[in-house]
């Protein structure tokens, strides 16, 4: 028989996350720090207006952009949040989640060889999106220093002719990290010198603690350019739905739409009509989940400091990355060594790209009861291999 | 910070001073001194322990009472309210729009307790034209608090 599998796909590697997935699974009384989801419930009126949909017999496809509906809601909370304004009927597309906007983003916009600049430590799946899609993924190591900002001295070594996308991977995932307006302003001042686009993932858009989020998108000439994605999973804590969109020039929706409507037909129907509810009702639970993950941010930057552990003060989701490098070990060992003599499991920096190597990810969407346990013992962890030094 | 304060103590007012500082980001002497003034301007009234009963095995009983009274001309509804209140067996009492005045909150040892202050305190009161009481039967929820259900985290272990 001949081998069945693309040698494109094959060579793809699993993702860092995944082996350490497979210990914690085997370990029933682990206490997880490890989970990139809200410890929340989806608020109560949204769920209702989900299941109402069903009770009404919502049950069928919808249009393969979206519902129209949604698609006006998102271009009016687009106005309200970040005074961008986008067309509902031309530029919105309703994906399944974030992450489909990604790769069918990448899809559209990538010729074969053409590169795409990958500021890490960042969420797993941009890298393998680029190589499916025909792309050279170019990383970019981000840099404690300035704690994990992207510069754009940074942004201009990278580039070369072949360069065609920067994907701008904030608030970040894994480090907490967020760019500010004057950060933003000196990349978005190189993307327009170079001709670059830009796909912004700011998933986490509503989980800032210092200023309001500020989109790439508005800086001046970036609009056009610049493919915004956002969902509901990180701001409604409704992961399971499934549901993101994509914002950006009309000439770049249509095709991400016709890919999107041969993959996948459209968006789950139910998730849709309770995502309408959460944007027109669900102000309010945002401001309640932010304020709770920053009060367990404050604590757990606190706890670390008081530990001894260098960690600079991240202002964005609900990560905190302090650094293990006293300790002379790989971010693998020390997580599996904390995951087998102390029962709590965190995720190695390494997961999200070789540059997270010294760091961990240490997820707060617990309650504050179980990251006060989960610290008690990483403190124990931490002086115990204080005296083993 | 007080709406942030009074949000986190309504929910847990033991939580350790301490920790409500790093939490809401200031200093300790803050929080100790805004307590103080909630203290002192009755914003807070004072700091009770929610108790499910049922699992004491003390018998309780509490009822909801609607009561329809004759308001008192120049005292409106609050001399009638002020007579109700006064009782200890009584734990709240509101003032309510629509088919009813007053909505009086009982608790007593046994049914026949409640049913007798009814019937011999409530009812007689000149100003009260008549009552209707509800026992309550199994509380599931109070003060925001779900009774009897544990949280349970669903979620997957480690996720990217």
């Amino acid at each position: 028989m001949r081998n069945p599998l693309a040698e494109k796909v094959v060579d793809i590697p699993f993702s860092g996350i995944r082996k350490f997935f497979d210990i914690v699974s085997e370990m029933p009384d682990a206490i997880s720090l490890g989970v990139g989801e809200p410890d929340f419930d989806t608020p109560w009126h949204i769920r209702d207006e989900g299941i109402y949909s069903l009770e009404k017999g919502r049950t069928f496809y919808t249009s393969n952009s979206g519902l129209k509906e949604l698609r006006q809601e998102i271009a009016n909370y687009m106005k309200r949040r970040q005074n961008l304004e986008y067309d509902p009927m031309k530029e919105v597309l309703i994906t399944v989640g974030g992450s489909e906007a990604i790769d069918i983003g990448m899809r559209v916009m990538l010729n074969p060889g053409e590169e795409v600049l990958i500021p890490q430590p960042s969420y797993v799946s941009y890298e393998p999106c680029v190589v499916l899609a025909g792309g050279v993924p170019v990383i970019i190591n981000l840099k404690e220093e300035n704690e994990f900002r992207l510069t754009a001295q940074e942004l201009l070594d990278a580039i070369t002719e072949k360069t065609k996308i920067l994907v701008l991977p904030f608030p970040n995932n894994p480090t907490g990290a967020i760019l500010e307006e004057k950060d933003l302003r000196e990349i978005a001042k190189v993307c327009v010198e170079k001709d670059i686009f830009v796909m912004s993932d700011e998933i986490y858009a509503e989980l800032t603690y210092k200023e309001k989020h500020i989109s790439i998108a508005q800086m001046p000439g970036m609009q056009e350019r610049t493919i915004l994605i956002n969902g509901f999973s990180k701001a409604y804590a409704m992961t399971g739905w499934r549901l993101g969109y994509a914002c950006g020039s009309a000439a770049i929706i249509e095709q991400m739409l016709k890919v999107h409507q041969y993959a996948i037909m459209c968006a789950p129907t139910t998730s849709q009509y309770a995502a309408v509810e959460a944007l027109k009702n669900g102000d309010e639970d945002v401001q309640e989940m932010r304020e709770a993950y920053n009060q367990r941010r404050r604590y757990l930057i606190h706890a670390f400091r008081e530990m001894g552990l260098e960690c600079f003060e991240p202002f964005g989701a609900f990560y905190i990355f302090p650094s293990i490098q006293e300790f002379g070990m790989t971010s693998e060992e020390f997580a599996t060594r904390l995951l087998k003599e102390e029962k709590v499991a965190v995720v190695p920096g390494t997961a999200f790209g070789a540059c997270g190597e010294g760091f961990l990810r240490i997820s707060y969407a617990y309650s504050l009861e179980n990251l006060k346990i989960a610290i008690e013992r990483i403190g124990d962890f931490v002086e115990r291999l204080r005296r083993e030094q | 910070m007080r709406e942030q304060l009074l949000k986190i103590i309504e929910r847990n007012s033991r939580i350790d001073l301490k920790e409500l500082a790093v939490i809401l980001g200031v200093e300790e002497a803050d929080i100790i001194e805004e307590l103080q003034k909630c203290e002192q301007e009755g914003v807070i009234c004072g700091y009770h322990t929610m108790i499910d009963w049922d699992k004491v095995g003390v018998e309780k009983v509490s009822a909801l009472i609607e009561v329809r009274v004759t308001p008192q001309r120049g005292q409106g509804f609050d001399k009638i309210a002020e007579r109700i209140y006064k009782y200890p067996e009584v734990h709240a009492v509101y003032l309510i729009s629509g088919g009813y005045d007053l909505l009086v909150s009982l608790e007593g040892k046994t049914l026949r307790e409640v049913s007798s202050f009814v019937s011999d305190k409530l009812s007689t009161l000149d100003t009260v034209i008549s009552t209707a009481t509800h026992f309550i039967l199994k509380k599931y929820k109070d003060h925001g608090t779900i009774l009897e259900k544990k949280y349970e985290d669903t979620r997957e272990k480690v996720t990217p």
